[in-house]
C-alpha cells in the first residue's frame, strides 16, 4: 500500500505536469480537487488515463469518478481492488 | 480615435527584448520548454498552470506578460474591454504532434485529453485572457507570414469600437524548437507622448519595424 501511494505521487505528478511540486509534499489523504492539489476537470481526465495506462482499470461509470480520485488514498484502493 | 503602442516584447533565438531593451537571461538553453521555463522562474511569474500549457501559450503567456508589465497604466484598464488578437503560421502543429504520437499506437492508444485541449492555437489567447482577466473580443489568424497590415488593420477596427480601448496584439509561432514571438499593447490615445516612457503610434510600418 505505501509503495503503491509513492508510485502514484511520482506518476500523477508526471501525468499532471505539476513541475512545482514533489512528491513528499502530497498528502494521500488531502483531497486532489479543489483544496489539496487543486486539480482540474482536465486534471481528471488525465487520471482516468492514468488508470487505463498504468494499471489496466477502466472507468466505466464516470459517477465513480468523484469517490475513487477523491484522495491518493482513496485512488490507491481502488487499483489495489481492481487491478487487472 | 488615434491609438499607441505602449509597450512591446519579442522573443526570437534565445534572446528577450522588451521596449527595445534586451533582457538579460540567466541561461542560455537550446530546448525550447527549458528555456521557457527557466524565463518562467527568473521574471517569478508565480502561476503553476503554466507548466501544463503546451509550448504554444508558454511562449505566448511570457511575451504578453512581459509586454503588460512594461506597459504603463495598462493594469488599470477595464478588463473588460481589453481585446486579444494574434496570429502565427503553423498554427498548433506542434502540438498536434505530439497529440499524434499519443494516437498512432493502436495498442498502446492513451490520447491524452491535457494535450488534446491545446490542439487549437486560440487557445494562447485563452490562457492569456485568463490570467490576466481580460474579457474583450478576441481572434487568431493563420498567415504564410507575419502579416504586419493584417494585424494593425484588424486590431484599428477593434480600437475605434466603444467596447474596446486596449488590444493585445501580435504573433506567437512555434514548429518544434523554431520559435519566435513578438507581442505588443495597443491603446486609444490622445497621443501625448511622454518622452521618459516607451510608447510608439499604432501603424502597420511601427509593427513591422518592431518586430523585424
Amino acid at each position: 500500500m505505501e509503495d503503491l501511494i509513492e508510485t502514484l505521487k511520482k506518476q500523477v505528478i508526471e501525468q499532471l505536469n505539476l513541475a512545482e511540486i514533489r512528491p513528499e509534499d502530497i498528502d494521500p489523504a488531502a483531497p486532489l480537487f479543489g483544496e489539496g492539489l487543486g486539480l482540474d476537470s482536465i486534471d481528471a481526465l488525465e487520471l482516468i488515463v492514468l488508470l487505463e495506462k498504468h494499471y489496466g482499470i477502466k472507468l466505466n461509470d464516470p459517477k465513480e469518478a468523484k469517490e475513487i480520485f477523491a484522495s491518493l488514498q482513496s485512488m490507491s484502493n481502488y487499483i489495489l481492488n481492481n487491478k487487472k | 480615435m488615434n491609438s499607441i503602442i505602449s509597450s512591446y516584447c519579442k522573443i526570437k533565438n534565445n534572446a528577450i527584448w522588451i521596449n527595445g531593451k534586451e533582457l538579460v537571461i540567466d541561461a542560455k538553453e537550446v530546448d525550447l520548454t527549458i528555456f521557457l521555463t527557466g524565463l518562467y522562474r527568473q521574471i517569478n511569474m508565480n502561476y503553476p498552470k503554466f507548466f501544463k500549457m503546451d509550448n504554444l501559450c508558454k511562449l505566448g503567456m511570457l511575451a504578453a506578460e512581459l509586454a503588460i508589465r512594461n506597459s504603463v497604466g495598462f493594469d488599470k484598464l477595464e478588463k473588460d474591454k481589453i481585446a486579444i488578437t494574434l496570429s502565427n503560421n503553423a498554427s498548433s502543429l506542434d502540438t498536434d504532434r505530439n497529440h499524434l504520437k499519443t494516437i498512432i499506437d493502436k495498442i498502446q492508444y492513451f490520447p491524452s485529453p491535457a494535450i488534446f485541449v491545446y490542439t487549437l492555437p486560440n487557445i494562447v489567447i485563452g490562457e492569456v485572457a485568463i490570467k490576466h482577466k481580460f474579457a474583450g473580443e478576441n481572434a487568431f489568424f493563420v498567415s504564410e507570414e507575419f502579416d504586419a497590415e493584417l494585424i494593425h488593420n484588424y486590431v484599428s477596427i477593434l480600437l475605434n469600437n466603444n467596447d474596446t480601448t486596449a488590444v493585445i496584439g501580435g504573433w506567437v509561432n512555434v514548429d518544434g524548437n523554431e520559435y519566435d514571438a513578438f507581442v505588443y499593447c495597443a491603446e486609444k490615445s490622445n497621443f501625448n507622448l511622454d518622452k521618459e516612457e516607451y510608447k510608439q503610434i499604432h501603424s502597420a510600418e511601427a509593427i513591422r519595424q518592431l518586430y523585424n
